[in-house]
């Protein structure tokens, strides 16, 4: 009998897909995202929009508020730690959270690296904007990815730019000779064995959610659309007027994609969206995906 | 011969790949009209709250139950067995309810403790077996054959025309259990 072998992390991920993962803050919150059918909760002592308002470091949430989520829902929970901060990921894996998200969304703690996390029985997902991103991601470890978009905006243009540059790059990798994929790899800062395996399969070899900036049932379903295999909704839930009819609306639309009257019918009468940001507005230092 | 796979959410891509392997046409569910002419169906992983309230909410629930009491063929894998499950011991709902087992909601623990293990399987031997915060049977009744075992516990149970699992023979490169699932399709 054998743990945390990738098999098992990349075989959990693939559970989540044509799913959402919801970001929430309290034990009822939780409760609310597993009755509207979420996969998972990501569980969080600020969604993305609020952390972007009030700035500061943002940190690993405190594992008193992380044990009461685990404590309300049957469904998974995952976590998030900095970006290299190996010890808050040591904390996270001890409570026994279901899956580490290395995120952007909080302040970067190491300038160099990310955490390897072959090191880990726990599985991580992790962040990416291209294939580059992606590939070192895979290298590091990373049993699922997610594309970054915008986190706390609202605004859904950077998560279909990044889904749309990665399918863009695996489509340019599928006819690439192996002397054409060597000098593709140096440009896109890639391990040429990754790119490989990418190239024989057609697609990544774990799940990729798409993330950031989702605020609504169509912006879930045009994702999708585009091919992600389900979507994290941050801000965008409990941020809004009627967070349980909006929740239950996402997850419908994330699976009935393809079925416009569907889709219409769950849009209807939402109440408000979240508020949000034009991307050109923030001031580049501000924006989160280039960490 | 043709077998659906509900693909309102979870792990439908890798028991399709499976049965494509077979030389087996197999479809994705998502609507009650692809219920029609199937020989079997496969209730996947995934998460079974998630996929109860996505069938129901989009009127697949009723069809597909009645589809199971008429004898359509089903393999249910983790989430999938606790769909079918009569009763689930640690949680307030029941769902299809029509195999009789009493099951057990993420018995092992959290994804730490998910593990991969070798399963008896009776006639097929040591299969290759996958557990990812997998279901536990703590019941099973009088009508239901334990098929496979793991540490002494039942992992593979058939009842008629149900089979169950609280495994993930679909992560494995080994297809004896959809094999054995097939045989069951033929047969009814």
């Amino acid at each position: 009998m054998q743990k945390g072998t990738y098999r098992v992390k990349t075989g959990f991920a693939e559970m989540f897909k044509g799913g959402v993962i919801m970001d929430v803050t309290t034990p009822e919150q939780a409760q609310i995202a597993e009755e509207a059918g979420a996969v998972a909760v990501m569980a969080l002592e600020r969604v993305p929009a609020d952390i972007r308002a009030q700035g500061g470091v943002a940190r690993m949430a405190d594992p008193k508020r992380i044990k009461e989520i685990m404590r309300a829902v049957s469904i998974p929970v995952m976590a998030k730690c900095r970006i290299g901060h190996t010890a808050e990921a040591r904390i996270l894996e001890a409570l026994g959270v279901d899956f580490i998200d290395e995120s952007e969304v909080l302040t970067p703690a190491d300038p160099f690296h990310h955490i390897d996390k072959w090191q880990f029985r726990v599985p991580f997902v992790c962040g990416c904007r291209d294939l580059g991103e992606a590939c070192r991601r895979l290298a590091e470890g990373a049993a699922m990815l997610r594309t970054k978009g915008e986190a706390g905006t609202g605004n859904v243009v950077e998560a279909v730019r990044h889904m749309r540059l990665l399918n863009d790059q695996i489509r340019r990798l599928k006819d690439m000779s192996r002397a054409e994929l060597v000098t593709y790899a140096k440009e896109l800062g890639a391990p040429v064995e990754i790119l490989e395996m990418i190239q024989e399969l057609g697609r990544l070899p774990v799940v990729n959610f798409a993330a950031g900036g989702i605020a609504t049932p169509a912006d879930a379903a045009l994702l999708r659309m585009l091919g992600a295999d389900g979507v994290f909704v941050g801000s965008g839930i409990f941020k809004s007027e009627n967070p349980e009819k909006r929740a239950r609306a996402i997850v419908l639309a994330c699976t009935y994609y393809d079925d416009p009257e569907l889709l219409a019918k769950v849009s209807e009468d939402l109440g408000e969206a979240m508020p949000g940001l034009e991307i050109e507005k923030i001031p580049e230092h501000a924006l989160l995906q280039y960490r | 011969m043709k077998i659906g796979v509900l693909a309102v959410q979870g792990a439908a891509r890798e028991h399709l790949v499976a049965f494509g392997r077979l030389g087996v046409a197999a479809v994705p569910v998502l609507r009650p009209a692809d219920l029609a002419g199937l020989d079997g169906i496969v209730l996947p992983g995934g998460e079974s709250t998630a996929q109860w309230r996505l069938l129901s909410r989009a009127g697949l629930g009723e069809p597909l139950r009645a589809a199971l009491l008429e004898g359509l063929p089903a393999f249910g894998t983790c989430a999938g067995l606790i769909l079918l499950a009569r009763e689930i011991t640690n949680w307030p709902e029941r769902y299809f309810g029509v195999l009789d087992v009493a099951v057990e909601r993420n018995a092992t623990g959290r994804q730490v403790d998910s593990f991969e293990a070798r399963v008896r399987v009776d006639g097929l031997g040591e299969v290759p077996a996958v557990f990812i915060r997998a279901p536990a049977i703590r019941r099973v009744g009088p009508g239901v054959e334990v098929l496979g075992t793991h540490a002494g516990e039942p992992v593979l149970v058939r009842q008629g025309s149900l089979l169950g699992a609280t495994f993930h023979p679909e992560l494995t490169e080994d297809l004896r259990v959809h094999e054995l699932f097939l045989g069951m399709c033929r047969k009814g």
